[in-house]
């Protein structure tokens, strides 16, 4: 394995920004715009965007370490049928674990766990980077993404959950005078915050490019 | 080793390993997510049949309902399991009957997929408490836009016309056929 004695100088800054690039510069949801299907699903508050992610973070940390440390044993013709049997393996784990832990939201969330086996940005970790880089840059990339993923989720369904019931987490944060917008939990709540949150995004970026020059 | 022959074995490993990894997790896992189901049903059971302290599970023509006792072993009710279509899915719901099916004592919603902030508001308290002493003779009606004036009558949720209808009609229809079989 080549890239484990580059340079241990090297290895802790690149660490740190392969983990944090997640957050910003490639996040799955704001700039790769993968994984939509469940962004936009079960986001409708707070408490399921952030199950949602963590139940991410646990699949896509778990395979993306095993993808990892098989990477040279497995031949590339089944590559992709083998990655899919070790996400389903990490996926039907956290089904089984929230049903017997947490039905409620287990409820809440329904097909959309099982549906974490298709979600591309795992599949897509898996293949871009888990599959070519060291177990410690793969499980540093896979948090980095995955959490990532997770505060954009807490984050649109955050704004969902306030605009349309008044709440965050459960809480009341809006008084009684405030009229619910109930469009904010149907589905095109969702794409109009997550356009709105794109627009952001790009926006912030432009100004901070702009800076930079002058 | 040919790549074919290498292909096969390193498939078959891994699904080999993947489903004793999950074997073992189910072991561990399916007596607690049984053990979840059946408090929720007990949950929901004694929820709509006050007073009930016990049940004995009862099956006719397929039917499914629970007989419900006090402490001192007398029937103080029904609980019949029922569902049917809502607006968006099937809606489950548990609804708790005199011995005599003459009146409901309570209703609870099990499962819905209905318009959250709409027809998702059938799971409230609100919406369910209605249903507590309403008459099912001749059948339980949905009014709108005024207060319900007879014994039979509970109060739709405003723009949620159909999925107030639809649980109206689940309860009908699944107390009929509890009645026809009886």
């Amino acid at each position: 394995m080549a890239d484990t004695k580059s340079g241990d100088i090297n290895t802790g800054n690149k660490s740190f920004s392969e983990f944090i690039k997640g957050f910003w510069k490639e996040n799955p949801v704001l700039v790769m715009l993968l994984g939509m299907c469940p962004t936009l699903a079960v986001t409708t508050s707070a408490i399921n965007g952030l199950t949602m992610g963590l139940a991410v973070v646990f699949v896509m940390t778990g395979s993306s370490v095993i993808v990892s440390l098989v990477r040279n044993i497995v031949p590339k013709q089944v590559r992709i049928a083998t990655f899919v049997v070790i996400i389903a393996t990490f996926v039907t784990m956290v089904d089984l674990f929230l049903k017997a832990f947490l039905l409620d939201l287990s409820k809440a969330l329904g097909p959309f766990i099982p549906l974490i086996v298709v979600n591309c940005i795992i599949l897509g970790r898996a293949e871009a980077f888990a599959s070519r880089n060291s177990v410690w840059l793969s499980l540093v990339d896979a948090l980095g993404v995955s959490f990532g993923f997770t505060v954009t989720l807490v984050f649109l369904g955050g704004i969902r959950e306030i605009l349309g019931m008044r709440t965050f987490f459960g809480m009341s944060v809006l008084g009684e005078g405030f009229e619910p917008w109930v469009i904010m939990l149907l589905p095109p709540g969702a794409f109009i915050t997550l356009g709105f949150m794109l627009g952001a995004k790009n926006l912030i970026d432009r100004k901070m490019k702009e800076r930079k020059k002058y | 080793m040919s790549t074919r022959v290498k292909m096969i074995l390193i498939l078959t490993l891994f699904a080999s390993i993947s489903g004793g990894v999950l074997s073992i997790v189910y072991l561990f896992s399916s007596p607690l997510i049984e053990a979840n189901l059946l408090e929720e049903l007990k949950k929901s059971i004694f929820l709509v049949v006050p007073n009930a302290k016990d049940y004995d599970e009862k099956v006719i023509d397929e039917i499914t309902y629970f007989e419900c006792r006090d402490e001192s072993g007398s029937t103080v009710g029904i609980a019949l399991p029922a569902r049917g279509n809502g607006y968006q899915g099937v809606i489950k719901l548990m609804v708790g009957l005199t011995p005599d099916l003459s009146r409901i004592t309570g209703i609870k919603v099990l499962e819905q997929i209905e318009t959250p902030g709409l027809g998702g508001r059938i799971g409230e308290d609100s919406f369910q408490n209605q249903f507590k002493g309403v008459q099912t003779e001749p059948a339980v009606e949905y009014v709108k836009n005024r207060e319900p004036e007879k014994d039979t009558e509970i109060q739709a949720i405003t723009g949620a016309t159909i999925s107030s209808r639809s649980i109206v009609s689940i309860i009908n229809k699944n107390i009929q056929m509890l009645k026809d079989a009886l």
